[in-house]
């Protein structure tokens, strides 16, 4: 089998390997690690895990399906995550969300066509004393409104 | 008030300077309960402290923290594991992240200190998946831990090993739920389990297990410090020892996390004397008290002391002490629907009456808020509601059932006014 995954991949759980005393909890962690290298879990990644793991390909798709934060399909470099649940959205993250949508011309769930941006609705992040929170790649950007909200895209922008 | 209050964490928290192990040794006697306790305290002594020092478990069930850890059997053959929930996922409740940012090397005592109680040798902190950069943070105060000794082989020469192992979410409130967590450490999908078996009796790897949250175990360097007694009297309330961490969000002046002595306050104290009172000089319309799957109060019931017991007594509940304060101007129905589609979202689909009631639920909120009800929904999301509570393997059909209930109970007049056109979504 073609191998998609790199050589750090492999090192990196290699490390993990002894912390656990059953394989399969590798599961999680590996799918985070593929994850952070390819950006999402494409089917021939999760077959290689699989491989990896010893475990059935359908095994780790069942997995993989269950938890939002693996990505199934293709994600734009940025991804923005906006908190709606109850303390966000009791200050405002709707507008937030309908701005956002606005100014990058796309629907929740969508990547723009240049691929930087994708727009996501996300639960609770636990950050509810900083609402609104969105969650911008593996970062938190707090207290966040309107102008905040267009100063961060515009600096995403203009560092493409 | 809160200027006499006598805190455990939050003096220590707001400066990335404190989470170092230096700070640590340095300003909150650091690792000095693990030392006392691995130089000369019996196991059972320790829990016995536990259970003197009154603590109930900080993640929302309020069980008795020394209880829990004296069901893990003495005499087991088997591994047994302590397993720390930083899944901190209930709506509104975000303290045990200031614990990891600020204070990691409490939690870290305190792993310690508890998995030298149980009998466990390598434990594990499921951390929630969005928590990348806490991750990280903890996973370098437990490098700087190891490198100091108090992680590794023959901790203090006591003949002691420990490993601690951060392993992470992936985004699924269900795995809050103790088991639903264990499933998902064993790299399954987070689905509750069956009880009995207990984890105590059979958890992660089917091992015996205590999972205990993380204010819970970061509490434990400080009840061997100052003794379980002192602990309790911290507490001013029966049943109740300690300080709380109280996340207070919403519509308030002043939002944070705070800390005040277990039961010291009423709520209304907590949104007016913390929280500055109701943002823009608005008036109080209700209270989410313990997270999103509390059952909401009415602005004139929240002198209640603000602990398990007393909100229990008002039929709602204290949960991850989780405040979520709502102005004059909230819809009501909306809020509802908003939360309601959080559980239907989550809901893991192993259960009937949750994984179909819940979306059920979700869409009679829909219709009622967009016009499209008869009067007649209004009673049937209560019904509905009424058939997943207490019938479902976890917690999450009440957590989902006891919002819609309360909500419609309280504000029952606003999903009227929709139900019988007398209100259009705006």
């Amino acid at each position: 089998m073609e191998k998609h995954l790199s050589e750090k991949f492999y090192q990196a759980m290699k490390l993990k390997e002894s912390r656990y005393p059953d394989r399969k909890a590798l599961i999680l962690p590996a799918l985070h690690q593929a994850q952070a290298e390819y950006g999402w879990l494409p089917k021939e990644v999760l077959a290689e895990i699989a491989q990896y793991i010893g475990v059935h390909e359908a095994q780790i798709r069942e997995v993989a399906s269950f938890y939002t934060m693996y990505n199934l399909k293709p994600v734009g470099k940025m991804h923005l995550k906006i908190c709606t649940n109850v303390a966000c959205c009791l200050r405002g993250a709707d507008e937030l969300v309908d701005y956002a949508s606005k100014k990058l011309g796309i629907q929740c769930g969508e990547t723009t066509a240049d691929g930087t941006f994708t727009l996501s609705e996300e639960e609770c992040l636990g950050a509810c004393t900083t609402a609104p929170v969105m969650m911008a790649n593996d970062d938190y950007v707090e207290n966040l409104d309107i102008p905040s909200l267009n100063q961060f895209i515009e600096k995403v922008k203009h560092e493409r | 008030m809160s200027d006499n209050q006598q805190t455990l964490f939050v003096q220590h928290f707001w400066n990335d300077a404190n989470r170092s192990v230096d700070y640590y040794l340095a300003k909150m006697g650091g690792y000095e309960s693990a030392r006392k306790v691995l130089g000369g305290m019996a196991p059972d002594q320790v829990i016995e402290e536990v259970k003197k020092a009154n603590i109930r478990g900080r993640g929302g069930a309020g069980f008795p923290m020394g209880m829990k850890w004296s069901f893990i059997p003495k005499n087991s053959e088997k591994p047994k594991y302590l397993v720390c929930n930083a899944d901190e996922s209930e709506p509104g409740t975000c303290k045990d992240r200031q614990i990891i940012r600020y204070t990691p090397h409490v939690l870290i005592e305190g792993l310690l200190i508890g998995s030298y109680a149980i009998g466990c040798n390598h434990a594990y902190v499921y951390i929630r998946g969005e928590y990348v950069r806490e991750a990280r943070l903890l996973e370098e105060a437990i490098e700087e831990a190891r490198a100091k000794g108090f992680l590794g082989k023959n901790i203090f020469g006591s003949g002691f090993d420990l490993e601690i192992t951060v392993h992470r979410g992936a985004g699924a409130y269900i795995c809050g739920e103790e088991t639903g967590l264990l499933n998902s450490l064993e790299g399954k999908r987070g689905e509750p389990r069956v009880k009995p078996p207990f984890p105590a009796v059979s958890g992660a790897f089917s091992c015996p297990t205590a999972v205990n949250n993380v204010e819970s175990i970061a509490n434990v360097p400080h009840i061997i410090r100052m003794g379980g007694e002192a602990f309790a009297k911290l507490g001013k309330i029966d049943k109740s020892g300690g300080t709380r961490l109280i996340s207070l969000s919403g519509h308030v002046n002043k939002p944070g996390v705070y800390e005040i002595q277990a039961g010291s306050m009423t709520l209304r104290q907590i949104i007016d004397e913390l929280g500055g009172g109701v943002w823009k000089g608005k008036k109080l319309k209700a209270v989410i008290p313990g997270g999103s799957s509390s059952p909401v109060l009415t602005a004139d019931e929240i002198d209640a002391v603000y602990d398990v017991e007393p909100l229990m007594k008002i039929g709602t509940m204290m949960g991850s002490a989780a405040i979520m304060v709502i102005d004059e101007d909230t819809d009501m129905a909306k809020l509802l629907l908003r939360i309601t589609k959080f559980y239907a979202h989550e809901s893991c689909g192993q259960c009937t009456p949750c994984r179909e009631g819940c979306h059920w639920m979700e869409s009679l909120l829909h219709k009622i808020t967009h016009g499209e009800a008869k009067p007649s929904d209004v009673d049937l999301l209560v019904d509905v509601a009424g058939n997943i509570g207490g019938k479902t393997l976890c917690a999450l059909g009440d957590a989902a059932a006891m919002p819609v209930q309360s909500f419609v109970k309280k504000f029952r007049a606003e999903f009227d006014a929709y139900a019988k056109g007398h209100k259009r979504h705006a």
